[in-house]
């Protein structure tokens, strides 16, 4: 390992180098800014400006209906919607108390394994770009590609998914989309292993990734770090285990954890969490039950298009929901999921209006970014780069 | 597993008269303070080893301008030991909207002050850093305030009559 300059020379305020990593840099993927203090190649200090692509998700989803604010929960953590959807539809289920079945609760596990696996490989591949090891990103983004098949079949959509409804889904699972998953799980191994193969033991990977941007577990919680970030410094922490949704609990399944917080275990502890969601897919799919692909909420679920111009009952359900004549309890309510990166938590609180009176995203990126400048303090530039794309920072839930 | 009972009686012994109400909705126990003890209460939460609240979840804002107290912080703590989680609240007027900051106990609280300071105008007293971090320096209002409706209120080519709140 190459040993790295830890105390700052004794320079005057003067003699330093003030650099402008950003806002469009190639190296940052995505709007951010730092502006960083040099001392040669060392780094003294960094400030971050966000707020690039702020697009005022929480004022605008205090004018719209319930089942409109899916479309926004999409842009948060962008590579991996689907999570995003699922625990807004959660968290209006939890507000109106109603339970799913056990085939929507498998259904959704799938999907938001397979949104994990994506975000996984983005982040991990984009460390291995920004090591020098470009082959690794191209070939896992042909998987991540097949995912996006999936998604397409499921939905409609690859990015933006706007998936499922309150309530469940707003059409079964295809069998297009079930041969899709198969094909899926049975072939990401095989590519996994070649893709850990190239750097996970790889002497040039690890020189450039053990011991940079480092957190210990005390530092790490006390920046509110979440998700394979806060795992990695050691701590076991996940919304998965300690507040099972969508039974979650019904699964076995390891939370990996690693021991120094830095690059190299970030990547470790995302990697195996991939090899966790294969298997949790793996299972629910053996087990999914057969049954309805949503449960009875009419104020929410928009009726079927044929049954809205034919039967009364549906006509008149499809009336209120669109033009908001429903009851909602008042009430608030936190609801988290594990997101891609972290714990991503809705609070919501509504008044018995149509639309939230309030609304907050608990952004993980957002909250684990501000301990940036104190990981990177000490370190190089270019393991400043390394650092932010472990930490899978996603300009669009920074900002939300 | 920390009952909810437990709670409120460590808090009552300790703040009587300033805690001013229980709640349990439909996910955790909600309890709402008077502003100038938020920082004594949200201290005794975290540092008690009883109750060992060390993570803070979530802070924002919340406005109602209805109420003689219309700005308020919600604060989200996790016991995660014991995997409890409690909301706590506190409301301040809008002529005199200062809270104590919370970046001593908890680091995380400085961007999540700075955003709730951003939206909503709430001074987080004792903050290293108190600035608008998502909307631009030069704005000279708190957009999630309830008095900035997202549509120009004066547009007349379109009848909001169904679809406005």
């Amino acid at each position: 390992m190459i040993p790295r300059p830890l105390t700052p020379s004794p320079k005057r305020e003067g003699e330093y180098t003030t650099l402008n990593l950003g806002p469009t840099h190639p190296a940052t993927h995505g709007i951010f800014q730092n502006v960083l203090t040099l001392d040669g190649e060392k780094i003294i200090d960094a400030e971050q400006t966000i707020g690039y692509i702020h697009r005022a998700f929480e004022k605008i989803a205090e004018r719209r209906p319930y089942y409109q604010i899916t479309p926004l929960t999409d842009r948060l953590n962008y590579c991996s919607s689907p999570i995003n959807n699922i625990g807004w539809h959660m968290t209006v289920e939890k507000l109106l108390g109603v339970k799913t079945s056990k085939r929507i609760d498998y259904l959704r596990i799938i999907l938001m394994e397979l949104a994990r696996i994506t975000d996984h490989l983005v982040c991990n591949s984009v460390i291995g770009v920004d090591s020098g090891a470009l082959t690794g990103f191209i070939y896992v983004f042909q998987e991540r590609e097949k995912v996006y098949e999936i998604y397409e079949e499921v939905s409609g959509a690859r990015l933006t998914t706007n998936m499922g409804r309150i309530g469940g889904f707003e059409r079964d699972i295809s069998p297009i989309a079930i041969r899709k998953i198969r094909e899926f799980i049975d072939h990401l191994p095989k590519v996994l292993k070649e893709f850990e193969k190239l750097l996970m033991r790889n002497r040039i990977f690890m020189d450039r990734t053990i011991g940079v941007g480092p957190i210990s577990g005390e530092r790490a919680l006390n920046y509110g770090f979440t998700g394979p970030n806060l795992r990695a410094a050691g701590v076991d922490y996940d919304v998965r285990v300690m507040n099972p949704y969508s039974s979650y609990d019904d699964f076995d399944f390891t939370i990996p954890v690693g021991t120094q917080g830095d690059v190299y275990d970030r990547f470790c502890v995302r990697q195996e969490e991939i090899w966790q969601s294969l298997k949790l897919i793996r299972n629910a799919m053996e087990n999914l039950p057969a049954g309805d692909f949503h449960v009875s909420v009419p104020q929410f679920y928009l009726p079927p298009k044929e049954e809205v111009y034919s039967k009364m009952e549906a006509l008149i359900w499809h009336f209120k929901i669109v033009m908001g004549e429903i009851e909602v309890p008042v009430g608030e309510v936190y609801h988290s999921v594990e997101g891609g990166n972290g714990e991503l938590g809705f609070y919501l609180v509504s008044d018995g209006g149509r639309t939230p009176y309030r609304l907050h995203f608990r952004r993980p990126g957002f909250i684990y970014y501000q301990a940036y400048p104190e990981m990177i303090r000490g370190g190089v530039l270019s393991d400043a780069i390394l650092t932010m794309s472990s930490m899978n920072v996603i300009a669009g839930e920074l900002d939300a | 597993m920390i009952e909810n009972r437990f709670i409120t009686d460590q808090l009552q012994q300790r703040f009587t008269h300033d805690i001013l109400g229980y709640e349990t909705s439909l996910d955790m126990l909600t309890i709402t303070v008077t502003s100038p003890v938020i920082h004594e209460v949200i201290a005794f939460l975290k540092e008690n080893k009883n109750l060992a609240f060390t993570f803070l979840t979530d802070l924002c804002g919340i406005h109602y301008p209805d109420r003689g107290l219309p700005l308020g912080v919600v604060y989200h703590l996790h016991n995660l030991q014991e995997n409890k989680r409690i909301r706590v609240k506190t409301y301040v007027t809008a002529g005199n909207p200062n809270v104590q900051t919370m970046t001593d106990l908890f680091e995380t609280a400085n961007w999540m002050e700075r955003e709730t300071y951003d939206f909503y105008g709430i001074i987080f007293d004792g903050h290293p850093n108190l600035k608008r971090i998502l909307n631009v320096d030069y704005m000279d209002y708190f957009p999630l305030r309830k008095e900035y409706p997202l549509e120009d209120q004066t547009r007349e080519d379109k009848n909001d009559k169904f679809f406005g709140r």
